[in-house]
């Protein structure tokens, strides 16, 4: 035990922790705004992986992280765009688009890979189930002054440009939902989409800004997973964030700052895994605490609502 | 003389894709600076008529001119322009947005990207001290009363520039003082040049406050009145005439003992009105007791009380002698009542299941009906088979879906499984409303033979023929009241009832008492 602790109290272990929650923060993000709008979007996992993937490729091709990193925004909110005309204006239920989605987006995916690479096993640069793009990741970012103060400098400096930007669109979502009329339309839309109407916003616009929102945010998440997080693509490297999003987005309340914190105590539950399997541990014990976190979470969460909705509101 | 009036809606016409013709041929103008009652019983168009002049709705056939321009109102915000602005019945609020940003929603101020908040809460005030409409700018929509939500929704109209508002039954959720409060408010709209369309069932409250009357029934514009040539008892003839005499025979009803026992049922609502006050009265075996009033007078919180749907806050109810406040409908149903819903999609039926399905619902359980923990499916089939026969309902086969049936025929599998069950007592809520004659006819029968057979009925319907031919006595509600009790329908005129319906008149408590029948 006194290993372990020796083991997380580094910077390392917290480097980590931002490390692993920012993809969780961008689909978080996605999720609160669609939520704000009305609907669900569990496709989140889907379009992660079709950003990662068309992230990975473009980059491949290219040769610039830059193009491959806007060829996965461009994917995602091209992706989600599609949902939208499905459920919108095709009305159909969109938790099968997302269920579909996410189901393209693992088996698809790989086939897009196969078939756009031409790559066979034993090839060099890549693997049957990947794309291996090293040297054309998302650059990482040296804070100079911080950087330099000891142990924080170390958890804070050196993140990838992704990172700090996934904290940043926090905020920027908390502004654009509460600060402007877009964000004023967004909840009103979500609320009461009749009284929107009825003042002469359009329902359908709205809802189709929100869900491009989301795939703007997973695109961010899948570039970050191919490009920053790993050395490229592989089948299945989403790994189910998508999902723990969508708990992430419940935990916070639907407010971004909630969504954050929701998303690093996941972060944080991941890197415990890890450094859990560091310090000998079964793997086949340590892999399932991060998802034990969750249930276990969200579990204390619905009880603290639970018990918060018992108290009678006070009347003006 | 056209350019006196500022809306003149000429031959409207609108048929509903299901074929129900909701306008036919009517005419409706409006003059500048005048409060305008448009008046008539549910479903005669007033509705359907204002959602046109909202852009909510296309008429079918017919002009819409405003200030003197032809115009086609395709949306609500092409009406907005035009200067129109609706009032709901529901309010079109944002609950957790506050009063300010619900003001400005679709238009907000802005200062950069962002929404200028300073300036929303200073349009709010400004717009309410011009208008003399008091509201609190920075509170959220869901924290503040009803009569202010009011007031948000008149000032948001206002502040979209409307010149017309249609208030669709404004007093509906308010208490008398929040009434009077709206009162003044659009009096002074009126002084300042705004034309309002009042929506409303109440002659008072249209006496005190109209200039002009447009009654319409059955779609049509019927009459055009100024208020103060008009008397509220020839207001009350023209809404609520009949126009169909029904023809079902029936016995004289030979009265027994108490079924169903009501005391001093009170409630009030979640929006603090008293929806129910005071009600008591006994129905008894072998006759029907109607209740009729204008809707939305306590007549469907009754309901919910007798068959548990919500608690009454003080009060009892009693079948053959056993309470039936709060207790399941499971153990209501088991005490013999039966309930045919207002709305029969929502309570009546499941929609996706099959006939036989539904006409076994309320007694799956039964021995009868399995076999240890199976059903029985050869029982089943030989039950639905007959009630099938039995009530006459068109279908290829008790497996069809009940939602592909036509409203008459799902009213019909309704009534098939309500009626029976050996019921004591049964409650029916609107049984024909939108129904076609054939299936109208058949459960109206239906009502008076099981009555005759020693059956008690209580029969809530809006359809003043029907609650005045069918029933044997009659109560009517108002606010929440009876006001009156009628021994024998028979003897009433539809002046009379209209004028009790309306709140004109009421009975003394000892006349209504004798509705209880110790």
């Amino acid at each position: 035990m006194g290993n372990l602790l020796n083991n997380m109290i580094t910077p390392e272990f917290f480097f980590s922790i931002f490390r692993i929650s920012a993809p969780i923060l961008y689909a978080t993000l996605a999720a609160i705004v669609v939520e704000k709008a009305g609907f669900s979007n569990i496709g989140l996992e889907g379009l992660m992986m079709f950003s990662a993937l068309f992230g990975s490729l473009a980059s491949y091709y290219s040769g610039s992280w830059f193009i491959g990193f806007l060829a996965a925004l461009v994917v995602g909110v091209a992706m989600s765009l599609l949902m939208g005309f499905f459920a919108f204006q095709l009305k159909t239920d969109i938790i099968l688009v997302g269920i579909a989605i996410n189901m393209m987006g693992s088996g698809g995916t790989l086939f897009l890979c196969k078939v756009i690479t031409g790559i066979t096993e034993g090839k060099a640069m890549a693997s049957t189930t990947g794309l291996i793009t090293s040297g054309l990741c998302i650059p990482n970012i040296n804070i100079p002054i911080i950087g330099s103060i000891p142990f924080i400098g170390r958890v804070i400096s050196g993140h990838s440009l992704l990172t700090y930007l996934a904290f940043v669109l926090c905020f920027l979502t908390s502004l654009m939902l509460y600060r402007t009329s877009l964000g004023l339309n967004i909840r009103a839309v979500g609320e009461n989409h009749n009284a929107a109407a009825s003042v002469g916003v359009s329902v359908l616009k709205i809802k189709y800004i929100a869900i491009g929102f989301s795939g703007l945010m997973s695109g961010f998440g899948g570039a970050f997973m191919s490009m920053s997080y790993a050395q490229g693509w592989s089948l299945d490297m989403v790994a189910g964030r998508g999902f723990i999003a969508l708990a992430a987005q419940a935990m916070g309340g639907g407010e971004c700052f909630g969504g954050m914190l929701s998303s690093l105590l996941f972060g944080f539950a991941q890197a415990l895994g890890i450094k859990f399997s560091a310090v000998g541990l079964d793997s086949n014990l340590a892999s399932p605490i991060p998802y034990a976190i969750t249930i276990i979470s969200l579990a204390i969460f619905g009880i603290i609502r639970k018990q918060k909705a018992k108290k009678p509101r006070t009347e003006s | 003389m056209a350019e006196e009036y500022v809306v003149q809606m000429k031959k409207i016409e609108k048929v509903y894709s299901n074929g129900v013709a909701a306008n036919q041929g009517v005419d409706f103008n409006l003059k500048k600076g005048e409060i305008h009652a448009l008046m008539g019983e549910n479903g005669a168009g007033k509705s359907t008529l204002m959602k046109m002049l909202f852009g909510m709705e296309q008429p079918t056939s017919g002009e819409i001119v405003i200030n003197g321009e032809s115009v086609v109102l395709s949306s609500p915000s092409v009406a907005i322009s035009k200067g129109i602005g609706m009032v709901h019945q529901h309010f079109m609020l944002v609950p957790s947005l506050s009063v300010a940003e619900n003001m400005v929603l679709g238009m907000a101020p802005r200062k950069g990207l962002f929404v200028d908040r300073a300036k929303c809460v200073e349009i709010t005030k400004e717009y309410s001290e011009k208008f003399n409409l008091h509201v609190e700018p920075e509170m959220r929509v869901a924290d503040i009363p009803v009569g202010m939500k009011q007031k948000v929704e008149i000032l948001k109209a206002l502040v979209r520039g409307a010149k017309i508002l249609i208030l669709d039954e404004p007093t509906a959720v308010l208490t008398a003082q929040e009434t009077q409060e709206l009162f003044k408010e659009l009096i002074s709209l009126k002084d300042q040049g705004y034309t309002i369309v009042f929506i409303s069932h109440k002659l008072n409250e249209i006496k005190e406050i109209t200039n002009r009357i447009t009654i319409m029934r059955n779609g049509r514009s019927m009459w055009v009145y100024e208020t103060e040539k008009v008397t509220k008892e020839e207001i009350s003839r023209l809404m609520v005439g009949r126009d169909v005499v029904l023809n079902v025979q029936k016995d004289e009803a030979k009265p027994a003992d108490t079924v169903l026992k009501v005391r001093d049922l009170e409630y009030v609502n979640e929006w603090n009105k008293k929806m129910l006050d005071h009600v008591s009265f006994d129905v008894r075996k072998g006759e029907i007791l109607g209740i009729a009033g204008v809707e939305g007078n306590g007549q469907k919180e009754l309901i919910d009380m007798l068959f548990s749907m919500d608690t009454p806050d003080s009060g009892s109810a009693e079948v053959q002698g056993k309470s039936i406040i709060g207790i399941n409908q499971q153990k209501i149903r088991e005490m013999g009542v039966s309930l045919v819903p207002e709305d029969r999609m929502l309570y009546g039926i499941a929609g996706k299941a099959t006939i036989e399905e539904n006409v076994i619902s309320d007694r799956s359980g039964s021995k009868k009906l399995n076999n240890g923990p199976l059903f029985n499916m050869k029982a089943i089939h030989e039950l639905s088979e007959q009630l099938v026969k039995d009530y006459t309902v068109l279908c290829k086969s008790p497996k069809q879906q009940v939602g592909m049936l036509s409203g008459g025929n799902i009213q019909k599998v309704v009534v098939a499984r309500e009626f029976s069950n050996d019921p004591v007592l049964i409650l029916a809520d609107q049984p024909t409303r939108g129904i076609d004659v054939g299936a109208t006819e058949f459960i109206r029968k239906k009502l008076v033979e099981l009555s005759r057979s020693g059956i008690a009925v209580l029969l809530v319907s809006a359809d003043l023929a029907e609650v005045m031919e069918l029933s044997d006595s009659l109560i009517v509600m108002h606010d929440g009241k009876i006001v009156a009790y009628f021994e024998d329908t028979k003897k009433l005129t539809d002046e009379e009832m209209g004028e009790y319906m309306l709140g004109l008149k009421e009975q003394s408590p000892e006349e209504i008492g004798r509705v209880c029948h110790e």
